[in-house]
């Protein structure tokens, strides 16, 4: 597989949350406008190119027992720089995620990632697919975050363009769950045709 | 009262599942039949009170007196992946059939990120030891109520003629919305 290949395959064919379904609960939650789905994915990149990297980096040193020990302190190190980058420079979307941020650490889709790709490949491809798919992950709260935030206030990004109220539902929690639903149909659809 | 208000906010009003998303990977991955939603139900009970307890005397007497808070997230995977392999270990020797119930879903709870979001959660909201033991219980019972209720409409719907793109992943979360959509209605309960 080259590297493009390899890069875009987070997008849509292996998409870490619409086509792999992992990574729910960041997805539901910080998805509640279209800025905050993007804050999240951006974190998640970030968290996922530095443990992508590391581990690929690491993976003679580490013995095969305790290794998903291993990927875990690696990772919750990276959530801990975020953490801390976030609360001191954007403040105002730290604490709109709140325990969202630490909660990365359990993020399927890190771990998988560590397991699944960076400790059997190369430090590039590590990388490569590390970008790749956080920034699927990041596109997909993106899109999702821009549906629920025109459903549900007739705005984009803060910039209402719909008048009237809009349907309030998609903004909680139920339409969470409803817009993701779909939104998991409509790729299945594209990737079966 | 007081506690008798955590519980019912806990389980209905601020549902884990259902209102706060957290823990919803376990939640459509293991809600396929009422049985197993049982099991990993009260494996999430035993680990959520074990795990918020532990957490709760790890950060109160270790980290905060030396200084270590911004620790709290690497302490607390830690913590709790070491908890659930010592609740396996200790459930093989001492209670087969628990075991055999529960086994294959301790594994799992360590990346239940509704374990590691309520320890977190007892510390942010200034719970007390005992207060943080309710809200932990109350949450696993909440997650479980979800969850069976979830596993009861998807078995209904094994038999429903579902369009193929909305099968499997799709028409669970589509469900749960609707689920979420009557928990709404305990809003103001409390």
């Amino acid at each position: 597989m080259n590297q493009l290949q390899n890069f875009t395959k987070g997008f849509l064919k292996e998409n870490p949350i619409l086509v792999m379904i992992l990574g729910t609960c960041p997805t539901l939650a910080t998805t509640s406008s279209m800025i905050n789905g993007l804050g999240m994915g951006i974190a998640t990149t970030f968290v996922l190119l530095g443990s992508n990297t590391v581990i690929s980096m690491m993976k003679n040193v580490i013995p095969d027992k305790v290794r998903i020990p291993a990927f875990i302190i690696v990772i919750a190190t990276f959530v801990t720089i975020v953490d801390l980058v976030m609360q001191a420079y954007v403040p105002s979307l730290y604490e709109t995620l709140g325990i969202f941020i630490p909660l990365i650490v359990v993020n399927c889709i890190v771990l998988g990632r560590a397991e699944a790709f960076a400790s059997k490949n190369t430090v590039w491809s590590s990388v490569v697919d590390g970008a790749g798919m956080g920034l699927g992950f990041t596109a997909a709260l993106g899109v999702l975050g821009a549906v629920r935030e025109i459903l549900g206030s007739g705005a984009i990004a803060g910039f209402k363009f719909i008048p009237g109220d809009g349907i309030l539902v998609f903004i909680l929690a139920p339409g969470a769950f409803i817009a993701l639903g779909y939104l998991i149909a409509v790729v299945n659809k594209i990737n079966k045709a | 009262m007081e506690y008798i208000i955590l519980i019912i906010s806990a389980i209905f009003v601020n549902n884990i599942v259902l209102a706060q998303y957290l823990g919803v990977c376990p939640f459509l991955g293991v809600s396929n039949k009422v049985s197993t939603s049982i099991g990993m139900s009260g494996a999430v009970t035993f680990v959520m009170v074990l795990a918020t307890m532990v957490t709760y005397l790890i950060y109160t007497y270790v980290l905060v007196p030396l200084g270590l808070g911004f620790m709290q997230t690497i302490a607390y995977i830690l913590v709790i992946a070491a908890l659930v392999q010592m609740v396996e270990i200790i459930l093989k020797k001492i209670s087969q059939p628990l075991y055999q119930a529960l086994g294959i879903f301790l594994p799992l709870i360590t990346t239940n990120c509704a374990v590691l979001g309520v320890a977190i959660l007892v510390i942010k909201k200034d719970y007390n030891l005992a207060e943080g033991i309710v809200y932990g219980a109350a949450t696993a019972v909440g997650f479980g109520l979800a969850m069976v209720v979830l596993a009861g409409i998807r078995e209904q719907l094994e038999l429903a003629d579902v369009p193929s793109g909305m099968k499997g992943a799709p028409i669970a979360l589509v469900t749960a919305g609707i689920l979420a959509l009557a928990f709404m209605g305990f809003t103001g309960l409390v």
